[in-house]
């Protein structure tokens, strides 16, 4: 099923919403992890409402494109965005995190759209892998992507897959990396450095793309460069903000994995208005 | 003499037979595939057939991946690097999402020999027996392991299989196989003893001297250590004495402590645990390191005799 496309401005005014969505839902959970969530809010959006093909009704249809969240803690702001599309109702957002909901901390199979559980960094490339692999087999053009955390590209296994999916050509997979430079005990370069990063998936044999991960022309024209490239797998490196939209969360640490009050959501909503 | 087999040559060509069968069987490997013997599923099938080299983490979750696309998965590896170094991958990727991937671990056990304690899985059955929606299956010699393969191919669900390396003599005159029912070897009711994979032939000469020697027990082939067979093992608590429970495992956590943990909770009799007694193994031939961790038919049958009032 081919989704309308939006404009960039529509793009942006969704992104917004989004953003606000996943702080209404984060006071309400009273704990969650926004940093995260809004720093890859734009590089999710672009994809849902203008790449990805997929259909909310039927979210099983096998031609579907397929979407992983590696990094499992920004699952807001991927609830945000199933609820946007059709997914299930939005009311439902408001049920994130709390006994018997279907939203779950970190991602379970039991909110449509979600292909696989994540929560334990640095997995989901090699499910992603997995997808890439299975289209392969069944002559299928669907394509896969994967967001990816920076700090979670600390994991042993996200080697393990990036050395995988292109020694199997996979050019069907596309990840994205979200690279706000921010981890739970500070910036990634003091904790564990990750740079040069580019270089590093190069050397792996990756296509690789740098953009402002907030601005939705780069973005999209990245997704769209990702899908020309043959016989190898592509990693979007997006350098973001962690906390954007929100002036008091911009590039705050402590914003990573705590919910705001009722106050700073009040706030925080002012600014995205 | 009982004809014997090595297990993974059973897996191997099981594997064919099914992938011939049903298309969408895909088989991985990390590299031991000589070894697991999916090399013969990798040339009949190399479309299907995908070597992950030394990571086994990135097969595991990618498994994930090729299940969530309605992929039928069969994976191998030595037991202690699939049980134990995938842990985590087999519990978020497969374990909770419930996807259809078979893990069939071979080498498990001490009796893998002179490669020594890194490369002997004591630990497998109870890493993967703490992890809800696993099956385990733990066939007992050649014959078993074509039964087990087959049954996880029909039920959808991960699955643990544990195969040894070395041959197993086949056990003869068994009843069918049925997933989750504990088979009956033979008939008593001084002692019940319960057992699982090469330790199934040791029990079975042990029942067969201590009946030499008046003490009739009764042996139970527990192939299928979850969904565990409760109702067999309660049913021996109250017709027999006491239970030895025999298996090439860290008694800490395996079979012994399954029966254990039914047979406290409903209907408490003894529980004789025969098995590695929390140690790490050593390079050894498969028989010796059997006689070193007081795991042959002799030790079982001292176990009953000692026990027997």
């Amino acid at each position: 099923m081919d989704n309308k496309q939006l404009s960039i401005k529509e793009l942006e005014s969704k992104a917004k919403e989004t953003r606000r969505l996943i702080i209404e839902m984060l006071a309400k959970a009273g704990s969650g992890h926004p940093g995260g969530s809004l720093s890859a809010t734009d590089l999710v959006v672009a994809l849902y409402f203008n790449i990805l093909r997929f259909n909310a009704k039927n979210p099983q249809w096998p031609d579907r494109d397929r979407f992983h969240m590696s990094k499992g803690h920004c699952c807001p702001l991927w609830y945000a965005v199933l609820a946007q599309t059709g997914y299930f109702p939005k009311e439902e957002l408001m049920t994130l995190r709390q006994l018997g909901s279907n939203l779950q901390g970190h991602p379970a199979r039991c909110t449509p759209g979600v292909e696989s559980a994540s929560g334990s960094l640095g997995q989901g490339l090699s499910v992603g892998l997995g997808m890439a692999l299975a289209a392969k087999m069944d002559k299928k053009d669907y394509r896969v992507y994967v967001l990816l955390g920076d700090g979670e590209t600390q994991e042993g296994n996200i080697w393990e897959a990036a050395m995988a999916c292109s020694h199997f050509s996979c050019d069907n997979l596309c990840a994205i990396l979200d690279f706000n430079g921010c981890q739970i005990d500070g910036r990634c370069e003091d904790i564990m450095g990750l740079e040069p990063l580019a270089a590093k998936w190069r050397a792996f044999g990756w296509h690789t793309i740098e953009i402002d991960g907030h601005d939705m022309r780069q973005i999209l024209s990245a997704y769209e460069e990702a899908k020309t490239v043959r016989s190898k797998p592509t990693i979007i490196i997006g350098r973001t903000v962690k906390g954007k939209g929100v002036s008091f969360m911009e590039g705050v640490i402590g914003f990573h994995g705590k919910a705001p009050t009722k106050e700073e959501a009040e706030k925080a909503l002012k600014e995205l208005a | 003499m009982a004809e014997q087999f090595y297990q993974r040559d059973i897996y191997g060509q099981t594997l064919l037979k099914l992938g011939a069968l049903d298309k969408d069987i895909v088989v991985l490997d990390a590299d031991l595939s000589s070894s697991t013997r999916t090399n013969l599923f990798a040339k009949e099938f190399p479309d299907r057939f995908f070597n992950f080299g030394v990571a086994e983490q990135n097969m595991m979750a990618a498994a994930a991946g090729l299940a969530s696309c309605g992929k039928k998965v069969f994976l191998s590896t030595f037991a202690v690097f699939a049980a134990g170094r995938a842990w985590d991958q087999i519990r978020v990727s497969i374990g909770y999402n419930n996807f259809n991937v078979k893990i069939v671990a071979t080498h498990a056990g001490i009796t893998v020999g002179p490669d020594g304690a890194s490369h002997q899985a004591l630990e497998d059955i109870a890493l993967m027996r703490v992890l809800a929606n696993m099956n385990i299956i733990v066939p007992c010699d050649g014959p078993q392991t074509a039964d087990a393969v087959t049954t996880a191919a029909r039920i959808p669900g991960p699955f643990y299989i544990r195969l040894g390396r070395s041959k197993v003599p086949t056990i003869e005159n068994k009843n069918e196989f049925q997933f989750g029912k504990a088979q009956l070897i033979s008939e008593g009711n001084d002692v019940t003893i319960i057992a699982c994979g090469i330790m199934v032939a040791e029990a079975l000469l042990a029942v067969k001297n201590l009946a030499q020697k008046g003490v009739k027990a009764r042996l139970l082939n527990m192939h299928t250590i979850w969904p565990l067979d409760k109702e067999t093992i309660l049913k021996a608590a109250k017709e027999t004495k006491f239970f030895v429970v025999c298996e090439e495992h860290n008694v800490i956590g395996g079979l012994a402590s399954s029966v254990g943990e039914v047979v406290a909770e409903n209907y408490p009799k003894k529980v004789i645990h025969l098995g590695v007694r929390n140690r790490f193994g050593q390079s050894g031939e498969p028989q010796d390191l059997l006689k070193e961790y007081n795991l042959t038919s002799l030790d079982i049958e001292k176990a009953v005799l000692s026990n027997i009032s």
